[in-house]
């Protein structure tokens, strides 16, 4: 269970979230959606600790884990992945390696066995077949002269392979084609399951009519405004957050 | 890949702090008296029981070196160097002569083990009768000559080498041994008034090693020389001679450390390469000599003078460098291109950390025809660091056809370090092609942030991005190697981030 109460946070002085309530339950996959500027990439940046997002109140918690205290890589040890929006280029860095690297690194912190090159190279080809994915991808560098699509992919390929307890997506939806869509969604459809939870930030009902949520929140200035069902996504998409959030 | 992992080890091993191989071996020391003038020149020479040709040749260059003013064109500042308040000579007193192996002190054996050094090796350092010849389990063979401070201690693998006519000892044994080719060749690529330092060595050298590979013969194994300053004091100036007749070919690596002091420490050594028709000599460093701590305080002046020539047709030079330490490295491995469709290359990968400074690249001449260079240059830098790539590509107007292709990549890490790039291209050829790339980046906090949420630390991130960086120049070097140089990339960049 992710459990946020009274969560404030700021940029450089200015307030972004204004205290956000949210409760997750183990096994749930929960939308939030907003307007530009409402404080979504915040929320997902906080959860997963990166520099220059101050948390001024509230609390997080995972299985009764303060998370805010933890560094970003104790917060991925613990299961949290945070699919970007933009993944980022590593020039010179295969794919396979970086895949390895980080695997292996989680699986240490947690103070499982490494898993050796030949079970990785087993392990990756299976998921990559399970998602239909071309083998070359772990040859290339990480995300470099990778398409938008191919980009998104490749998130979705390490969330397969680090098999996070909660997953958040970052708009993930964005700049997709519907094809690429499917993909990701085939990604986080294929995790569900009564141990995992996703918290799909977007700001198009689109992408729930592949990934159906459990629930829908919506989020305007900071904070939870609205929550419903999944037929919320599509009130929103009908009448605009304007209307319907209020 | 394995090599990731070990680099993620090494940055947890060191994470103590501290520079890994700063221990110094208890062993009886025999000096030459402090301070430099011609009866120390004498004094080397006589150790060695040299013939008269090269003390002429010792004194002469000692000679010009005394005309001579320290350069000060590179982009490296240190308090002026008294070479009257140093010692010229050390040598372990116990191994001067090691006749066999089994004479080598069991100090220096423990010194060995202590770095690592890939001797399967170890046991024939030890003296174990037979094991000169079988290489360690899962190893590649490396023949290996040490050189502890100024002597060279141990030649291993002679036996083998020897079947295929290959020469590889110790230069002073090569003196004696066979003198009509380092008579020819000494100085034919370096001459003794080619620089300050280059003439200094000449005077002063005291060992290094001696490469020769007869015609037409591919060297069945990696050739290497492991450098290792331990005496309190004295500099180290070794000498490298590596010939590779017609059609012949050698890869070969010198590797260093030294320990730790507090007083900085001078290393000015000369290789000369030369290659024949259709001889290829590749010539990988990896270099760690103390950096200095943290404050700038203490470590190695690496002052270096390396260069090849392809006198050949179709004659290739290659080399391959990744400079971790050193307070100061100032280096330029060079290729003179004679030979028609000769090819030099230039990898370099320089990492300035904390007070470090580098200046370091190369140049290419260009003088026969179709002649062909490529230089790769990646310069990190980090903490206080500065770090220069010069480089100059010549190309005469015989050289029709003449291709180069340069690109240099700096990477910063922090906002108080500098990276600068200095290319010189001199092209008197209307029919030369010369390229240069350069690019200036930095390791993005984005990078970062992504690595860590896929649960890497923040060292292992940039271990992983830094390897990244480099991995044009890593894949040059031989696969043993390429483990050790990027295991010393993430040590050398501990504490520069966070």
């Amino acid at each position: 269970m992710l459990k946020i109460e009274g969560l404030t946070a700021e940029i450089d002085g200015k307030t972004i979230l204004n205290g956000i309530d949210l409760e997750l339950p183990t096994g749930e996959v929960h939308a939030i959606m907003g307007p530009n500027g409402s404080g979504k990439s915040t929320l997902s940046y906080v959860l997963s600790g990166r520099e220059g997002y101050e948390v001024t109140g509230g609390s997080v918690t995972f299985n009764g884990i303060d998370i805010l205290a933890m560094e970003p890589e104790e917060r991925a040890a613990t299961g949290l992945f945070l699919a970007f929006q933009y993944p980022v280029e590593l020039p010179g860095v295969g794919n396979a390696n970086f895949l390895r690297t980080a695997l292996n690194a989680q699986r240490r912190a947690r103070g499982e066995p490494e898993v050796d090159a030949m079970q990785f190279l087993k392990l990756a080809r299976a998921k990559m077949k399970a998602l239909n994915m071309p083998e070359d991808m772990l040859k290339r560098g990480v995300n470099v002269g990778f398409s938008g699509g191919e980009k998104k992919r490749n998130d979705v390929l390490q969330m397969a392979l680090l098999e996070p307890k909660l997953a958040i997506l970052d708009e993930t939806d964005s700049g997709l084609d519907i094809d690429a869509l499917k993909i990701v969604a085939d990604g986080v459809n294929a995790l569900r399951g009564p141990a995992f939870s996703a918290l799909v930030i977007t700001h198009y009902q689109r992408l729930l009519n592949y990934i159906v949520p459990d629930r829908v929140h919506v989020l305007m200035g900071g904070r939870i405004t609205r929550s419903g069902g999944p037929e919320l996504a599509h009130e929103l998409e009908a009448q605009g957050y304007g209307q319907a959030a209020a | 890949m394995p090599a990731v992992a070990e680099t993620i080890e090494a940055v947890q091993s060191v994470t103590e702090g501290g520079y890994k191989w700063g221990f110094s071996t208890d062993i009886e020391m025999e000096f030459a008296p402090k301070g430099l003038n011609e009866d120390i020149v004498r004094f080397i020479s006589a150790k060695k029981n040299e013939p008269a040709w090269l003390l002429e040749w010792r004194l002469k260059a000692f000679a010009i070196w005394q005309k001579m003013e320290t350069p000060v064109w590179a982009a490296v500042q240190h308090p002026p160097i008294d070479f009257q308040d140093a010692f010229y000579y050390a040598a372990p007193t116990n191994a001067q002569k090691p006749k066999s192996l089994d004479e080598v002190d069991p100090e220096l054996l423990k010194t060995y083990a202590k770095l690592g050094i890939p001797l399967k090796e170890q046991a024939i350092l030890a003296g174990v009768e037979g094991a000169g010849d079988t290489p360690a389990e899962g190893r590649m063979p490396i023949a290996v000559d040490a050189v502890f401070d100024s002597v060279s201690v141990a030649t291993t693998f002679k036996d083998r080498l020897e079947k295929d006519g290959i020469i590889f000892c110790s230069i002073s044994e090569a003196v004696h041994k066979h003198p009509e080719l380092v008579r020819e060749y000494l100085g034919s690529v370096v001459p003794q008034a080619d620089n300050f330092y280059a003439a200094l060595n000449s005077a002063v050298f005291t060992d290094g090693s001696f490469v020769y590979i007869p015609k037409g013969v591919r060297c069945p194994m990696e050739l290497s020389t492991y450098f290792r300053i331990n005496a309190k004091g004295p500099g180290l100036f070794e000498r490298t001679l590596i010939l590779a007749d017609a059609g012949s070919h050698v890869s070969y690596l010198e590797g260093c450390t030294a320990p730790q002091r507090d007083e900085n420490q001078l290393h000015a050594a000369v290789v000369e390469l030369v290659a024949l028709d259709d001889a290829t000599i590749k010539y990988s460093t990896v270099q760690n000599w103390y950096p200095g701590d943290a404050e700038g305080k203490g470590g190695i002046y690496n002052f270096v003078t390396k260069r090849g020539a392809c006198r050949g047709a179709r004659s290739k030079i290659s080399w391959t460098q990744v400079e971790t330490g050193s307070a100061i490295t100032w280096k330029y491995p060079s290729c003179i291109l004679l030979g028609d469709d000769s090819v030099g290359e230039f990898y370099s990968v320089a990492i300035t950390n904390n007070r470090q400074q580098a200046d370091t690249g190369t140049k290419m001449f260009h003088i026969g025809r179709n002649t062909k260079s490529t230089i790769v240059s990646k310069g990190i830098s980090a903490g206080r660091g500065q770090n220069t790539y010069r480089g100059l590509v010549r190309i005469s107007p015989k050289a029709v056809g003449a291709r180069n292709f340069t690109q240099c990549d700096s990477l910063l890490i922090g906002d108080q370090c500098g990276a600068h790039t200095v290319p010189y291209i001199e092209n008197r050829c209307m029919s030369a092609k010369v390229e240069h790339e350069a690019t200036t980046s930095r390791i993005a906090e984005d990078q970062l942030f992504y690595c860590r949420q896929r649960g890497l630390t923040e060292e292992e991130a940039v271990g992983l991005i830094v390897n990244g960086f480099c991995r044009e120049v890593l894949k040059e070097l031989p696969m043993e190697f390429a483990v050790e140089a990027q295991k010393l990339l993430a040590i050398s960049l501990e504490g520069s981030v966070g």
